[in-house]
């Protein structure tokens, strides 16, 4: 199986002195759906951020899609890996004073310079699929969130990423608004699409991940399948923080 | 509503502050009746019989101390109308050098603003006429070409001659003034998001780009309102022009009160003038903002 991520031994600190990461292993292949858990603050936005070149680390070794990152990754190869991974963020994050078709068109004419008409005709399409597509020319806030939601999956997809980065993707959502951003989710594991996901959704975790990471303190502690994970954690910290989370 | 409530306010603090104004004036004539000297502006149609060093309309000593006074004010619209765009270039090159990936010219950028910021403008443009263009040799010195020729003489681009005075003027109204606009450009930047720039460059848009599609357009409603506070700076500083002997409207007038005696009448063309001047800015920025905030902001 093709590896999508490598890494090994990733530490970072801010400023503060706090380990964010402490000396992470982490392999993720082709297709595979990982979901990231742990406590707040385990380090989990952290991890995933290294993953597109937003946080820098500052020891260890981390390639993505065959391009190195970490300490001393170029500018070049950041932007060779943000182009080939989306990334969804827990704000959502639209450009709002953009249109949603210019919010999901902006990269395609900017960065893979596809002419407007392509990148119109692509966005309609992906917003069709998503069943946004009467959104198309209004502004984000006059969007509900799960709309918003859908929409910067949208936005990423409309690079054609090898990779989807999603960070709590459902946590700012009302909890009738969370469904239709999973089910957008699902529908992208199902046709293949590598993801690491960092959510608080066991649901969505039992029945989509192939595998279930679990940090606390800015180290991974355990990894499992989803069933052995959410029936039989091995590790007590697993357990305590699976107790929490069910009451 | 087209009229803001900032507009209102304006309108009628200026009427009021007009009133006093003719109060004060009034007085002013009653005091001056007693002493036989009149409020009054025939003089203005008398000859004014001094030279100008520079003009941007046509002169002559035997024009009228009215037109005099116009050449002053053409003078001063000039340096004012160039300032407002080199400084407005500088600021925005330098307030958004703040957030450069590259540590140089972070640092270069910052240390400019804090540098000029702490410097009284009155020195600095006695330092560039004095010390920076008067110390210049005799012989022109060429950059870029012929495109660009300096000496102690004056400035020649593209074959257009520009004075020492004007010079050392405008590029002390212009640095000074970008300083401050930089430090208005930097505040608005910071006013978006973290999350904006996080999403632009999870799509692969260098930061240059996302600066100008993304971040500029969203920080523009944070700095239009400094940015008029900072023209109107500007537009006032420009009296400084006397320091370095440019014929503005302000050392005109001064001339032109000496020759005749005629001060209140001297200061209330020029108070009037500034209050015109300042006012046309604040609109025409007022208009500004409106139209950038409806395209900004379709929704
Ligand atoms: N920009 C920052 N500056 C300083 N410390 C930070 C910064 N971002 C995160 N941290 C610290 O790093 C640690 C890991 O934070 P991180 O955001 O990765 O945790 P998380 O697992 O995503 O938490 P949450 O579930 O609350 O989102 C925490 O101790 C946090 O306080
Ligand atoms: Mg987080």
């Amino acid at each position: 199986m093709e590896t999508i991520i490598t890494a090994s031994k990733l530490s970072k600190s801010y400023s503060l002195g706090v380990k964010a990461l402490n000396e992470v292993d982490l392999s993720v292949f082709s297709g595979e759906v990982v979901v990231l858990m742990g406590p707040s603050g385990s380090g989990k936005s952290t991890l995933i951020r290294t993953f597109n070149g937003l946080e820098n680390i500052d020891t260890g070794e981390l390639e993505v899609l065959g391009v190195r990152l970490g300490s001393f990754a170029t500018e070049k190869n950041i932007l060779r890996v943000r182009k080939k991974v989306g990334m969804v963020f827990q704000q959502f994050n639209l450009f709002p004073h953009l249109s949603i078709l210019e919010n999901v068109t902006l990269a395609q004419i900017k960065v893979q310079k596809v002419n407007k008409e392509k990148a119109e005709a692509k966005a309609m399409n992906l917003l069709k699929k998503m069943g946004i597509v009467e959104q198309a020319n209004k502004y984000p806030n006059q969007l509900s969130g799960g709309q918003q939601q859908r929409v910067a999956i949208v936005r990423a997809l409309a690079l054609e990423p090898t990779l989807m980065l999603f960070d709590e993707p459902t946590s700012a959502l009302d909890p009738e608004r969370i469904k239709e951003v999973l089910d957008a989710m699902r529908d992208l594991a199902k046709q293949g699409m590598t993801m690491v996901v960092v959510t608080h959704e066991i649901g969505f975790a039992r029945e989509v991940a192939d595998r279930v990471v679990f940090m606390d303190k800015g180290k991974i502690i355990e990894e499992s399948d989803p069933k052995s994970f959410f029936t039989a954690a091995k590790e007590e910290r697993s357990r305590k923080f699976l107790n929490q989370m069910m009451q | 509503m087209f009229f803001s409530k900032k507009l209102i306010l304006q309108f009628f603090s200026t009427i009021f502050i007009t009133l006093v104004f003719f109060i004060l004036l009034n007085n002013l004539i009653i005091n001056l009746f007693r002493t036989d000297m009149m409020f009054d502006l025939g003089w203005l149609n008398q000859p004014s019989g001094f030279a100008l060093s520079e003009n941007s309309l046509p002169y002559n000593p035997t024009n009228s101390y009215l037109w005099t006074l116009l050449v002053g004010l053409s003078n001063s619209l000039k340096v004012i109308f160039f300032g407002l765009i080199l400084s407005t270039i500088i600021g925005v090159i330098a307030g958004a050098s703040r957030f450069s990936s590259n540590k140089l010219i972070r640092i270069l950028s910052s240390y400019y603003v804090i540098v000029i910021r702490q410097i009284p403008l009155l020195l600095q443009l006695l330092f560039w006429y004095f010390v920076a263009f008067l110390n210049l040799s005799n012989t022109p010195l060429s950059i870029l070409g012929n495109i660009l020729t300096i000496s102690n003489q004056g400035v020649r681009l593209l074959g257009i001659d520009i004075s020492v005075e004007f010079s050392a003027l405008l590029i002390g109204l212009t640095i000074f003034t970008g300083a401050s606009i930089a430090e208005v450009v930097r505040g608005g930047i910071n006013s978006v998001s973290i999350g904006q720039w996080e999403a632009f460059r999870s799509l692969g848009i260098k930061d240059s780009l996302g600066m100008k599609r993304i971040v500029i357009p969203q920080a523009l409603p944070a700095i239009l309102p400094g940015l008029t506070s900072q023209y109107l700076n500007l537009a006032k500083n420009s009296t400084l022009a006397i320091a370095v002997g440019y014929p503005d409207i302000y050392a005109i007038s001064d001339t032109t009160i000496t020759q005749t005696g005629r001060a209140i009448e001297g200061f209330t063309i020029l108070l009037i003038i500034f209050l015109i001047l300042n006012l046309i800015i604040s609109f025409a920025m007022e208009v500004l903002n409106k139209i950038i905030l409806s395209k900004v902001y379709k929704y």
